[in-house]
Formats: C-alpha cells, sequence, structure tokens
C-alpha cells in the first residue's frame, strides 16, 4: 500500500538574493500523514529557510514542494498558509490579543461563526493541557511554558493537515520542555498530522521523530532515516559527530525489552526479589542502568509482581550488533 | 522686578475682575480647544497620509522628516505672520502654522510605531495567513498605537501652547488674556489677565494629556493591565 507522501520537497535549492552560498541545497524530503519528521542541523543549515519555503514566507529557487498533492506554488498563499500550521521559533503571539483570541486567529480568518470557535477553543484547551483562566489574559502575563502551548494551539486551531514547528520548545526550562515533549507525542498519536519538527538538540530529535533529517550547513542534507537507523548506520562522519558519542547508549533507549529474547529466570523467583527488578515496559537503556548499579551481569524482569525472565549484559551487546 | 515693586501696594491678582468676565474666559478657552482640536486632528490626517507614503516607499521617510524637521524649526512668530499677506487675520493662517508644528512628532511616531512591531509578530502573521491589508490593521496599526498616541499628546500639548501666540493675528484663545495683559501689565487688571490666561493654558495642557493617557489604557489594555495578586 504506497499512499503519497503528505508533504514532499523534490530538489529544493534556496539562494538568498546578495548571497553567493545556497542556504538550502538540492534538498529532497518527503513527510507521511501521522509522521514526524525533525530538522535537525548546526545554527544556520537552513532549517527555518526550509521550513518557510513550505508555507511560502520564502519562495525556492528551485526545486517543487507539494503538500496534500498540489504543488504549493498553484494554490492562493493566504489559502495555503491558512491550512498549514506554523509554530514559529519566538512563539510570536500577538501581545494586543488575549489567549482566546490568538488561538481563534485562524478560525475567524476562515470565517467561522463564533459558537463554532468557541467550541473548537473548549477541545483546544484540553489538547494542549492548558488551564482554562488564562483564555483571558494577554500574552504578557503568561509563563514561557503556556505560551509555548498556546502557540501550538493556535497553530493547531484550524485542524490543519500539516504542520511546521520550528523550535518549538527553544525558550523554556529542561523540565517543562520534557513535559512538551510528552504531550506532543501524545497529541500525534490522537490527531495523525504531518508534523515538521526543527530543532537543533539532537536528543529531542531523537525523541520525537519518526524520522530524522540530518541537515549540514548549506542545507545539503547528509542522512534522511529513523532514529535507529540512523544511530546504527550513521552515513558518515558527520552524522556520527552530531550523533554524539553516545550513539549505543542513544539507541538503547529506543529499543524495548523484547520478552521473547529473556533468559528465563531462575526457579521460584518470589516477587520479593523483584524489588530490584526493572519493568518489563522498560527500555534497554534502562535494563543496563539496572545491570551496571547492581550485579554487572543481569537483571530481573518483571510484569505486575511476576518475574517474566532475566536481561544479560550480553543479551544487550547482541541486541546492538543484530 | 519693577512689576512687584510698583504693584506691591495693590493687589496682585483682582478677582472681582475674573468675576466680571466669566463669560470672555469661557468663551476664549472654547476658541482655544477649538483651535487646537483642528490643528491637531488635521495633523493626525495630513502625518497619517504622510507615514503612509514613507512607510511604502522607505526612501521617502528621510526628505518628508526633513522637510517636517524644517517647519518645526521656524520661528512661530514668522510662520503665523508669513501667511497674513496672503490668508489675512484668519484661523485659517492660525491652523496652517499650528499644523505644520505638529507634523514631525506626529510623523515620526507613527512611523516608528509601525517599524518597531516585532518580526516575529509580523511572521506569525503572515504564516497565519493575513492578507497584506488585514496584517496592517489589525496587527500592525494597534500594536503600534501606543507609540502614535504618545506622538499625538506631545503635539497636543505643544500646540495648546502655541495657540498662545496666534493672538498676535487677533486670535490666541487664551493668549488673548496673556497679550492683553502684557500691553497693561503695570496694572493690577494686567497681572490678572496675565495670570488667568497661563493659569488655564497650563491646565487645559495638563487636562488633554491626562485624558490622552485614559484614552491609551483603554485602546490598549494589554500594555498596562496586569493581573492581580
Ligand atoms: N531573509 C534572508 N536573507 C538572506 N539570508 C538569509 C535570510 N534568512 C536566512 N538567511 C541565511 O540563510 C542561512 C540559513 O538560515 P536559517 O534561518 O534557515 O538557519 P537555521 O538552520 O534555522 O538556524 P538556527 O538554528 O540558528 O535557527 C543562514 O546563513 C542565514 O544567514
Ligand atoms: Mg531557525
Amino acid at each position: 500500500m504506497s499512499k503519497s507522501p503528505m508533504i514532499t520537497l523534490n530538489d529544493v535549492s534556496k539562494r538568498f538574493v546578495g548571497s553567493v552560498d545556497d542556504a538550502v541545497t538540492n534538498l529532497s524530503l518527503t513527510v507521511d500523514d501521522g509522521e514526524i519528521v525533525t530538522l535537525v542541523g548546526p545554527s544556520g543549515c537552513g532549517k527555518t529557510t526550509t521550513l518557510r519555503m513550505i508555507n511560502r514566507l520564502i519562495e525556492p529557487s528551485s526545486g517543487t514542494i507539494t503538500v496534500a498533492g498540489s504543488d504549493v506554488g498553484t494554490v492562493p498563499v493566504h489559502e495555503l498558509r491558512r491550512t498549514i500550521g506554523y509554530v514559529i521559533q519566538q512563539v510570536g503571539l500577538f501581545p494586543h490579543r488575549t489567549v482566546r483570541q490568538n488561538i481563534a486567529t485562524v478560525p475567524s480568518l476562515l470565517g467561522w461563526d463564533t459558537d463554532h470557535i468557541g467550541s473548537r477553543i473548549d477541545e483546544l484547551v484540553d489538547l494542549v493541557a492548558i488551564d482554562r483562566s488564562i483564555l483571558g489574559r494577554y500574552p504578557l502575563e503568561l509563563s514561557g511554558g503556556q505560551r509555548q502551548r498556546v502557540g501550538v494551539a493556535r497553530a493547531l486551531a484550524a485542524d490543519p493537515p500539516v504542520l511546521l514547528m520550528d523550535e518549538p520548545f527553544g525558550a523554556v526550562d529542561p523540565v517543562v520542555r520534557g513535559h512538551l515533549q510528552g504531550e506532543l507525542l501524545d497529541l500525534q498519536s490522537r490527531l495523525h498530522k504531518a508534523i515538521v519538527f526543527v530543532t537543533h538538540d539532537i536528543d529531542e530529535a531523537i525523541l520525537v521523530g519518526d524520522r530524522i533529517a540530518i541537515l549540514n550547513t548549506g542545507g545539503i542534507l547528509e542522512q534522511f532515516g529513523t532514529p535507529g537507523e540512523l544511530l546504527a548506520r550513521p552515513a558518515n562522519q558527520f552524522v556520527a559527530d552530531f550523533l554524539g558519542s553516545d550513539r549505543a547508549i542513544k539507541r538503547l533507549s529506543l529499543l524495548p525489552i523484547d520478552v521473547s529474547l529473556l533468559e528465563p529466570s531462575l526457579p521460584g523467583t518470589a516477587a520479593d526479589q523483584c524489588m530490584a527488578a526493572i519493568d518489563v515496559g522498560a527500555t534497554l537503556k534502562e535494563a543496563l542502568d539496572a545491570i551496571v548499579s547492581g550485579n554487572g551481569r543481569d537483571v530481573a524482569v518483571c510484569a505486575e509482581d511476576v518475574c517474566v525472565g532475566t536481561v544479560t549484559i550480553d543479551m544487550i551487546h547482541r541486541r546492538l550488533t543484530e | 522686578m519693577s512689576l512687584v515693586a510698583q504693584t506691591s501696594n495693590q493687589p496682585l491678582i483682582v478677582w472681582d475682575w475674573i468675576g466680571r468676565n466669566l463669560t470672555n474666559i469661557w468663551d476664549r478657552t472654547v476658541e482655544h480647544i477649538v483651535l487646537t482640536v483642528i490643528a491637531v486632528g488635521i495633523g493626525v490626517l495630513i502625518s497619517a497620509g504622510l507615514s503612509l507614503i514613507a512607510l511604502r516607499w522607505r526612501r521617502s521617510y528621510s526628505p518628508i522628516t526633513w522637510v517636517a524637521g524644517l517647519l518645526y524649526t521656524i520661528p512661530s512668530l514668522a510662520l503665523f505672520t508669513f501667511f497674513v499677506p496672503f490668508t489675512g487675520l484668519s484661523v485659517l493662517t492660525a491652523e496652517i502654522g499650528l499644523v505644520s508644528y505638529t507634523l514631525l512628532i506626529l510623523v515620526r511616531n507613527m512611523v516608528t510605531g509601525i517599524v518597531e512591531v516585532p518580526s516575529e509578530v509580523l511572521e506569525a502573521a503572515d504564516a497565519m495567513g493575513y492578507s497584506r491589508r488585514g496584517r496592517f490593521l489589525r496587527i500592525e496599526l494597534p500594536l503600534a498605537l501606543p507609540v502614535i498616541i504618545t506622538g499625538i499628546r506631545l503635539a497636543t500639548v505643544t500646540i495648546i501652547g502655541l495657540v498662545t501666540i496666534t493672538s498676535l493675528i487677533g486670535l490666541g484663545g487664551l493668549g488673548y488674556f496673556i497679550n492683553r495683559g502684557l500691553q497693561t501689565f503695570s496694572s493690577p487688571i494686567g497681572t490678572t489677565q496675565i495670570f488667568v490666561g497661563t493659569v488655564l493654558s497650563i491646565a487645559l495642557a495638563v487636562t488633554a494629556d491626562l485624558s490622552l493617557v485614559g484614552v491609551e489604557r483603554i485602546l490598549t489594555p494589554w500594555r498596562t493591565r496586569r493581573i492581580g495578586r
């Protein structure tokens, strides 16, 4: 079953007027429905430029971009933009509008009636987990995390099939960031949008991306694949460096415990011995952590107080090399 | 001061005079307000036009502010008398001068207000699918209002002061009393007139300024309102 991708970039290049180098060079990418593609790379490598070409804030110098099957160049630009949610790098809420009015921006532009907008805001408040009491506030009266959430709600307001997010969680502390990342994944599991998510944090890219595109200066695509593929087989030294020296550990954090591969546990192991065990839903990274902080060889795995087997250090090693 | 020396045995302010001239004082106050409102009103309209031109064609901003700046530096005595041969001792003559003085302040504040709207806000507006015109009216203009209103406040206070000078060409609002007082300033009636003209003119300026601050508060709740805690 080959459905066509929601977003396609085909050999897209951009050279800004007055510049001698391409900001984006022959870039080809696809994003499927329900997929999050993360764009990562060093500062100035053309991530924002790529996003802005998709909603035509910037016109490409060459190449074609299609969204939902039609060439973006053939759709009237204001209509196109109202079907693409955009969370910009600096949030960019309208300071003179309340949270409610900010969220209602695109629905108002689309001419929805007041009741429709009202019920949509009710849904969004739950979706992005903002407190109803802030709906009447102005952006100046919000915390950084609240602003980011409102920015996401505003982008989602008219239920666009496509969402572009430019470092949406850049301006908040690591704890809030973690929350927001989790909420995004949760939201995506319900909404199935085609999302392009820009970040320069490789850990964030691995966490939220179904696929990752690693860009180099000049918008050159170094590798495009799932986090597992990239971590297992980086295409070149740039990608390997970008992924970091703890690639193996990062891979383990993506791998779940495979119950069918567990070593049998000792007969009659009781629940009390499971106190030091790990849950069957843990990742191999957590298993490794438990091993090295325990006996250094293995750790018991339990499901609801019953031991189902043991993870050994050899098994973890085999999973990495397979 | 000779003024004080000569009148030291006489009252400086003749309160009776004020009581006897209430109607005249009221009429001159109204004249003062009308001259000011017309000048600022027309000034705002012309400046809005000039600002739109300056924003549309950025290169025109320097020449526009240069000319407005030149008008601003002409001594008011010269400006008000220059047009008398053409337009006579009329409201028109007075307003030409008064309006000229508003342009620099107003154009500068209007253009600055619009230009200083944060770029990420404009980017968000574009990305949401605003048309160029919609973005200007719904986003840029409201966000520029605080700076624009500050310009209107400055212009209004300046004009309230300048209106008194138009007494030279037979108008003057409250300046009429100052002018008359100066002609007979050694008499208690003279000092009373100067006192009345000056104090009321200052009171007008302060009232206008505070009212405009109030207008700004109402129009831009997003700037001043804070959550009570
Ligand atoms: N409007 C523009 N005119 C000229 N050059 C531009 C313009 N916008 C971006 N550039 C240049 O294009 C290159 C890519 O910029 P871009 O904003 O896409 O980088 P980025 O990957 O988003 O960086 P960051 O992580 O810092 O946000 C940079 O060299 C930048 O200077
Ligand atoms: Mg960027």
